[in-house]
């Protein structure tokens, strides 16, 4: 019979101090108040004073509420059963579905041998050019979206998840907007793909301890799927959410905070969440795409600044675009030699002649004289901007190198490209007259 | 066995309390159901101990036993390290992989030696012979170095030799000499001995000021901001700026014996690309694959934070065992800011007064005892060995102010600040050429340099004044300064890492090309007008260029070489013109 504590000595913010013997670190409780049961996970043991975080928040805590210890970390159900179901951050179902506890899994396990790694040599395709052709996503990437709030983010993460040719795709929102999770969960249903995702969905209104759990939720399920040989895409939308929350429990726990008030861990906890993007020697792998919303579109903020760290690159939200400065996939280079022998060449020509768009729109409104050449830069930004930047822009790779030559041609002569004669000679479209 | 108990888990810090002693920093080992968790001992108050535990702590309860091991955190030395992957605390992980599977289960631990392995002993000292701390006895074949078993560091005053193997074929912990003291009692030398991580390696007779150019064949970093042999230096940068792929290009070309890849607290995909890339690239200079002389230390940034720390430690042992072997060792640390962190954590379950931006007081000089532990040695005998020393930066925000940078600027000898600016306009390198400097001499002529630098700064004050008024409201001479500017930048700085022949060039290629270089910048240039200007640089450039990627002293070099004789007499027939 497991012992009930009924002596709760402390509660400050979400986490409430009992003593008990015998407690293990991070193993899980339950707590009866007057509105109901809710899970708490032990992370401070001082003596017999154990300290736990609560999962659905302190409120309504009475100091004589019936502490009761699990033996057990927090798991995860782990089966087929998972795909086309929607839980909380801690697990619940939040669909109408039955809940599940067959073959309980922990999460948050243990790092991968870098030795069992294998270098990532395959593409994810997402048929948007910005991506496909100029910063390509490649399996077992870990990327974030960096951008502000307002910016189209979550519509873009939903797409990519449609299009993206994966076997099994884990969404996780963390302070999720209900209208965003609505969303989420109608587009994938409309999309037919609800039947190879799972959702570990926290929501704005959700207390914060939640949202810790959703990333490692998500982890242990996608970890399980690869290791079966499947090619997951996990999503996270917002990291920013996530660390926030860290933020809020290390306050509590009277930790000395490093930089604006964030833990001084954030790197090594942030880490620990991207880390587990891996492309599996001898089974799956697991990419990982995230969205860390900027405050104030300060990109040294502590937030965006340790996620660059960490991950492989990151794309730059603005304007509804992808920015195509600032945005980068670390990875390309071990997929694009291999699509087609253009590639490398538009990918670094075009942008090095938008580039020069910019500076020309720049001396433009300085009022400096436009020169011929100026003229068709300007031209082809706009065209740029206009066919291969905008979101709307949905194309396969292919597709969208083939419309790359079209626009260079229908602004420029071939020799002004720059461009090596041998793929002029292949690729110059014949019919397309420079204007 | 000495023992405790849990009282107290918070993070990967344990509190244990004891009842005999306990020895600051020793290792001890958290029993936790059927795991011993590895932990090192960091502060000691009344009858309690606060451990920092180097593996997951979920699981540990109060009252769990702890048993003291009485030694200080320490790594293997012996024959075997080359070639070598190990995580922070030395564990193979090739090994760990084939012992347990995709993932590294905590309380796991192996044997970082291969103690099977036979090794061709042969004996350079006969009974008789009197040694001392870190001569040698004998010498075992690995790779492409004859391996020093020497007698342990350690150890005071003389020696004689009582007994040696016969050579032959030995594991490596085969007593293969044995020695007495001047007291007559006797000792025992193995092929493998152990070492403390945390304690300096100091069996030399002297250290040495370095001021040998250590070669790097990235020509930005020979001829403007040199590296020396036994120096130090950093690479700050923000992210995004290319730290990895330079200290990448730093391990394959650098002109030392022995590379070792400080790994630490970064991404587990780099490190695989290095063990996928290094069995595969020839090193040149002999002929064996670069992983023949590379040991890489690495605890990314998932794996546990305390063995993050240990890391650095772990690496800096490894270089000074094979500097006391005559060798050369250039230790890149990637990235010491996470190291930096690694220790504010701890401080911060420790509940110390945090110094700036949460950092520990005693941050400083930890980062100066590191580095100090570079340099170059002089031993008994008269031979020297050495330990270079890079450590990459990763400054919050890009921010150069913040304390790790500036803690680590005041200790080493070189600074190559990576910019953000130069990355977006893809100049490789993305050493800032005007922001960076050295204290050490380069081997291409120093005032020569100096000049190319004060052009490059010319130039780049031109170009920032012409953003405000245009061309049209610069001079001619000036353009052109500017012009040379970029000359300078575009066609020696910049170094292709894709171009076969252009990713590395030679000391005395490197002097060649300069020479050339420091002739157009010193011309006199008069051209009509700016196009014309523009026209002559955008052309010399292109040959230049084509000429970097073309092999040092090959017929299409020479031909180019004359090439650029015409164009450069061409700019002088300009000057007559416009004259």
């Amino acid at each position: 019979m497991q012992k009930v504590y009924s002596q709760i000595i402390q509660i400050a913010g979400d986490v409430i101090t009992v003593e008990a013997e015998d407690i293990a670190y991070k193993e899980l409780a339950e707590i009866k108040t007057s509105l109901g049961t809710s899970l708490a996970q032990v992370i401070r043991l001082d003596g017999k004073k154990v300290s736990l975080q609560v999962l659905d928040g302190s409120r309504g805590i009475s100091t004589n509420d019936k502490v009761r210890f699990l033996k057990r970390q927090i798991q995860v159900s782990y089966s087929a059963d998972l795909l086309g179901r929607i839980f909380t951050g801690s697990g619940e179902p939040r669909d109408k579905g039955p809940a599940l506890s067959d073959n309980m899994i922990d999460i948050g396990g243990p790092s991968v041998n870098p030795a069992k790694r294998v270098v990532p040599k395959n593409m994810i395709r997402t048929g948007i050019p910005m991506i496909d052709v100029f910063n390509t996503l490649v399996e077992s990437q870990k990327l974030p979206i960096f951008s502000v709030a307002g910016e189209p983010y979550n519509e873009l993460l939903a797409r990519i998840a449609m299009q993206a040719e994966v076997d099994a795709i884990i969404l996780g929102g963390m302070g999720l907007k209900y209208d965003d999770y609505i969303s989420f969960r109608d587009t994938l249903e409309a999309q037919g793909s609800l039947s190879r995702s799972v959702m570990f969905i926290h929501t704005a209104s959700d207390p914060t301890v939640e949202c810790l759990l959703v990333p490692d939720m998500c982890l242990a399920v996608a970890e399980q799927f690869a290791l079966e040989g499947k090619r997951v895409l996990v999503l996270l939308t917002d990291m920013t959410n996530f660390s926030d929350a860290l933020k809020e429990i290390a306050i509590t726990m009277e930790q000395i905070p490093s930089n604006r008030g964030y833990p001084g861990d954030l790197y090594s906890q942030l880490a620990a969440r991207y880390e587990k993007a891996v492309d599996f020697d001898g089974a799956g792998s697991i990419t990982i795409l995230g969205v860390t919303s900027m405050p104030g579109d300060d990109v040294t903020h502590p937030i965006p600044d340790n996620t660059g760290y960490i991950t492989e690159g990151q794309f730059y939200l603005r304007g509804g675009r992808i920015e195509p400065f600032g945005s980068l996939s670390r990875l390309k280079q071990q997929v694009n030699s291999k699509t087609r022998d253009d590639h490398r060449a538009i990918m670094d020509r075009m942008i090095q002649l938008f580039a020069d768009y910019r500076e020309v729109l720049e001396k433009r409104s300085m009022g400096f004289q436009m020169s011929s050449w100026d003229e068709k830069l300007l031209k082809y930004g706009v065209q740029f901007e206009h066919r291969l930047m905008d979101l709307s822009v949905n194309i396969p790779l292919e597709e969208a190198l083939d419309l790359g030559w079209t626009i260079l041609a229908e602004c420029f002569e071939p020799a002004e490209t720059g461009m090596n004669q041998k793929l002029i000679d292949k690729f110059w479209p014949e019919t397309a007259a420079a204007k | 066995m000495r023992t405790g108990r849990v009282v107290g888990v918070n993070g990967n810090m344990v509190a244990v309390e004891f009842t005999e002693k306990v020895k600051q920093n020793e290792v001890a080992y958290v029993v936790c159901d059927q795991e011993k968790l590895k932990a090192e001992v960091i502060r000691v108050k009344g009858n309690s101990a606060d451990l920092q535990v180097f593996e997951d702590t979920a699981g540990i309860k109060v009252g769990n036993k702890v048993e003291f091991s009485d030694e200080l955190l320490s790594v293997e030395l012996g024959p075997g390290l080359l070639g070598k992957i190990f995580d922070g605390l030395q564990n193979p992980l090739p090994q760990l992989a084939e012992e347990y599977g995709f993932f590294l289960k905590r309380g796991k631990y192996m044997k970082p030696l291969d103690e099977e392995k036979l090794w061709e002993f042969t004996a350079t000292v006969k009974v008789g012979s009197k040694v001392r701390a870190g001569d040698t006895v004998g010498t075992v074949p690995e790779n492409l170095f004859d391996h020093k078993i020497m007698v342990p560091f350690n150890w005071e005053g003389d020696f004689e030799v009582v007994d040696i193997v016969d050579n032959g074929q030995y594991a490596i912990d085969k007593v293969v000499a044995k020695v007495k003291d001047e007291a007559g009692k006797k000792y025992d030398i193995k092929m493998v001995q152990t070492w403390p991580v945390k304690v300096p390696i100091k069996a030399y007779a002297e250290k040495l000021k370095p001021k040998e150019p250590l070669v790097t064949k990235i020509r930005l970093i020979d001829t403007i901001c040199p590296v020396a042999v036994g120096g130090t230096f950093c690479t700050p940068g923000p992210f995004g700026a290319g730290k990895t792929v330079l200290q990448h290009l730093l391990s394959r070309h650098a002109e030392v014996d022995v590379v070792i890849v400080a790994a630490c607290g970064e991404r587990a995909g780099e490190v695989v690309e290095i063990l996928e890339e290094f069995p595969e690239l020839i090193d040149p200079k002999t002929g064996k694959t670069l992983m023949e002389r590379t040991i890489i230390i690495c605890n990314t940034s998932s794996m546990p934070v305390a063995a993050r720390e240990s890391s650095v430690y772990t690496g800096v042992t490894l270089a000074e065992y094979y500097r006391q072997m005559g060798l050369n060792v250039l230790l890149l640390a990637d990235s010491t800011s996470r190291w930096a962190q690694a220790m504010r954590e701890m401080s911060g379950r420790l509940e110390e007064i945090p110094g700036e931006e949460a950092f520990p007081a005693y941050l400083e000089s930890r980062i100066a005892s590191f580095y100090e532990r570079a340099g170059l040695v002089k031993f008994r005998d008269g031979s020297t060995g050495s330990i270079t020393i890079g450590g990459a930066v990763s400054p919050a925000g890009g921010n150069f102010e913040e304390p790790v940078t500036q803690a680590t600027l005041k200790v080493v000898g070189g600074f190559l600040g990576l910019s953000q600016a130069r990355a977006n306009a893809r100049r490789y390198p993305t050493i800032d050429p005007l922001d960076s400097w050295s204290k050490y001499p380069s081997f291409v002529d120093n005032d020569k340099a100096a000049k190319s630098v004060a052009m490059l700064r010319k130039g780049n004050s031109v170009g920032q004044m012409m953003k405000v008024v245009g061309e049209e409201g610069t001079s001619n001479d000036e353009f052109i300064e500017y012009l040379k500017g970029e000359f300078f930048d575009a066609v020696y700085l910049q170094q292709n890492a894709f171009d076969k022949t252009d990713e590395a060039t030679p000391a005395e290629r490197q002097i060649y090309v300069f020479d050339f270089i420091i002739e157009i910048l010193d011309q006199k240039f008069k051209f009509q007008n700016k196009d014309r200007a523009r026209r002559y640089f955008q052309e010399l450039t292109q040959l230049f260029k084509n000429w970097n990627s073309q092999e040092f002293k090959s017929g299409e070099f020479n031909d180019t070489v004359a090439a650029l004789r015409k164009k450069m007499a061409e700019g002088k027939a300009e000057e007559l013109q416009a004259a």
